[in-house]
């Protein structure tokens, strides 16, 4: 402790000094953020004492002890011909084409490369400032794109061979999936929270019984009424592809539950803001579209991306009617004579790649969040 | 009771002669309107003619607000007339989009729209209501912005702005509808005593340019500038109807003198 006189100085004179050493850069942070109370001290052991004991091991899982070189399974068993505690990466290696895209033909692979690349030029389009002509870019988006790979992936036209899809899978048939469900639930999830709020009766009675409905089941019994039970109903001879049939569940139940988070944005924006759009002269759709729907949304991204990320999950279900996304070819890889019990390295891996999805969803929404901040 | 805050040597004297038309703009004959049960307004009779200025005042809860809120259509009634400048309030949602493009409106909280900056607030309605190009927009939001005196806010947003200046940024977006009458609902209730004046001085010189407005604020001193008219309402009647000086010096109706008794003492 410093034994200084306090300096006094003439009104209007005080310097401006340095603050005191121990309250600012890493010995200030340390000191209030770690061990400013006896709990947080104690906690801020346990932290460290849970890092040390959960890190090295994963790590270890993951990388040190993991075996990365490899053609056949041999390499990753050890010498009693048992499997090694870590991971295998060449499970991975070996079955790489499947587990991206499924049984998809070789020689039509190409297709779906071109979308890839498609897709990634568009959005890098649409996010660099630089680049002129967004709304072009964003009608390609998604008016064109669309048609685009549904011509692309199906064949059967335009001299493209015709790739049936039950041929689809991995992680191509799971983003199909995914982006489907994402793009096509918001619109309709919007539409319903508008109609589950409107004053005309009907109308709201008919929303909210969809809501409930799609809300009040799993999604497994979803997939399985619409893979299953959903041709029975079905006149004699008419059939619609198993993939259709899983992608109007997967996002008419997804837009039941973006219908109630745009609801809670629709309720936290003032009745001033819709008096002051009316006031002057703008009609119900311009209202919205200019003045609620912007703010409405902006408030609920969080509970979007939640309600995203959930779905992104979700599409694992279709493995119950037959059709293999990423997660199913995993499963199904790890049931080949050669690789059986090499499931672990597997999951290991769906994890790794579904959370490298999942959290490039979470930092993108939270640099949209910034993007609108206007400070109210 | 909130007395007037700012009295009426402090105000800016309107300079120019302020004539009243013949053209009638507002016709309200005989109106009622209940919530649900609780009879709110009870048989209002107001004419307004073309460039008349009027104050309505009374206690909370005598439906002043109401009132004016039923011009714009942003309350209905369930009885009687109310004619616009020549358009007859209804059930018709053209009409009242005719009389809203009209009738512009100023809020005792603004409602300004947070997530767009000063200008776009101001040009929104012009470009898609009445479909006037940007350009064109933007130069008549510039030349209201400078009249309010705020034309260097244009690409700051409310959130950053003072109350004084959300209000006259909320003045000046009605006028760039070009309205023919303005309706003030308690615009300066919610502002600091410094930031009423420079609102109030807007005001009056928007009245001095011939705008009809009606009003409805307790700031008397205001009244006394600039009104034709001061309508005192009570429980959802209007009591008196006077111009301002018989009405401040010789109220007639004993809830009148009761109410001036308690907004006047200071």
């Amino acid at each position: 402790m410093m034994n200084t006189q306090a300096q006094t100085y003439e009104p209007g004179t005080h310097p401006d000094l340095a603050p005191p050493p121990s309250t600012v850069g890493v010995q200030g942070w340390v000191r209030s953020n770690l061990i400013s109370s006896p709990v947080n001290t104690a906690l801020t052991v346990f932290a460290i004492y849970l890092v040390y004991s959960l890190v090295p091991p994963v790590l270890n899982y993951f990388i040190f002890d993991a075996v990365w070189a490899g053609d056949t399974s041999d390499v990753c068993r050890n010498e009693q011909g048992g499997i090694i505690g870590a991971a295998c990466w060449p499970f991975v290696s070996v079955w790489f084409k499947q587990l991206m895209y499924g049984r998809y033909p070789d020689a039509e692979l190409w297709r779906i490369n071109l979308t890839y690349v498609l897709f990634a030029a568009s959005i890098l389009a649409l996010a660099l400032p630089q680049i002129p002509g967004k709304k072009w870019t964003a009608i390609f988006v998604l008016a064109i794109f669309p048609v685009l790979c549904f011509f692309l992936y199906a064949g059967g036209s335009f001299g493209l061979v015709e790739v049936e899809t039950s041929e689809w899978g991995g992680l191509f048939l799971t983003l199909v999936i995914a982006i489907t469900g994402i793009v096509a639930s918001l619109p309709i999830g919007i539409v319903l929270a508008l109609g589950r709020r409107s004053n005309m009766p009907v109308v709201r009675a008919l929303c909210v019984g969809f809501i409930e409905l799609w809300r009040g089941v799993p999604l497994i019994t979803v997939l399985f009424m619409s893979s299953v039970m959903f041709p029975l109903f079905m006149p004699e001879g008419v059939t619609f592809d198993k993939l259709v049939r899983a992608l109007v569940g997967v996002t008419l139940f997804s837009a039941a539950y973006m219908a109630e988070v745009v609801r809670g944005g629709l309720q936290a924006i003032p009745k001033g803001q819709y008096e002051g759009a009316q006031a002057l002269g703008l009609n119900f759709p311009k209202m919205m579209y200019f003045i609620v729907m912007p703010q409405a949304l902006k408030l609920v991204i969080p509970g979007i991306v939640n309600t995203f990320i959930g779905l992104f999950k979700d599409t694992t279900l279709v493995s119950i009617i037959g059709l293999f996304d990423f997660l199913g070819m995993v499963q199904l890889a790890s049931t080949n004579p050669d690789w059986l019990g090499f499931v672990n390295t597997g999951y290991a891996f769906a994890a790794l790649v579904f959370w490298i999805f999942c959290f490039g969803m979470s930092q993108y929404s939270q640099f949209i969040e910034r993007k609108l901040h206007t400070g109210h | 009771m909130s007395e007037s805050n700012v009295s009426e040597d402090d105000l800016k004297h309107p300079t120019k002669e302020m004539t009243v038309g013949d053209e009638v703009m507002i016709e309200i004959n005989q109106m009622h309107k209940w919530y649900g049960d609780f009879h709110v307004l009870k048989d209002i009779n107001l004419t307004v003619n073309h460039g008349e200025r009027i104050v309505v005042c009374g206690p909370s809860g005598s439906g002043k607000s109401t009132m004016i809120r039923c011009i714009n259509r942003l309350e209905e009634h369930q009885k009687g007339r109310i004619v616009v400048d020549g358009i007859e309030l209804s059930n018709d949602l053209k009409k009242i989009d005719e009389i809203r493009r009209e009738v512009g409106m100023v809020f005792q909280h603004f409602n300004l729209f947070p997530h767009l900056s000063i200008l776009e607030n101001l040009v929104l309605a012009p470009m898609w209501v009445r479909q006037i190009p940007r350009e064109e927009a933007e130069a008549t939001a510039m030349k209201y912005l400078e009249r309010v005196k705020i034309p260097e806010q244009a690409l700051k947003y409310p959130g950053q702005l003072s109350g004084g200046q959300q209000q006259r940024v909320a003045i000046a977006r009605s006028l760039c509808m070009s309205p023919k009458i303005m309706l003030f609902d308690e615009p300066t209730s919610a502002l600091d005593p410094e930031m009423i004046k420079e609102v109030l001085d807007t005001m009056i010189q928007l009245a001095e340019e011939g705008m009809t407005m009606i009003c409805v604020t307790h700031e008397m001193g205001f009244a006394k500038t600039v009104a034709n008219r001061v309508i005192f309402m009570d429980g959802g009647e209007i009591i008196e109807e006077n111009e301002p000086h018989q009405f401040f010096d010789n109220p007639q109706h004993e809830r009148t003198q009761l109410f001036l008794s308690q907004i006047l003492a200071h």
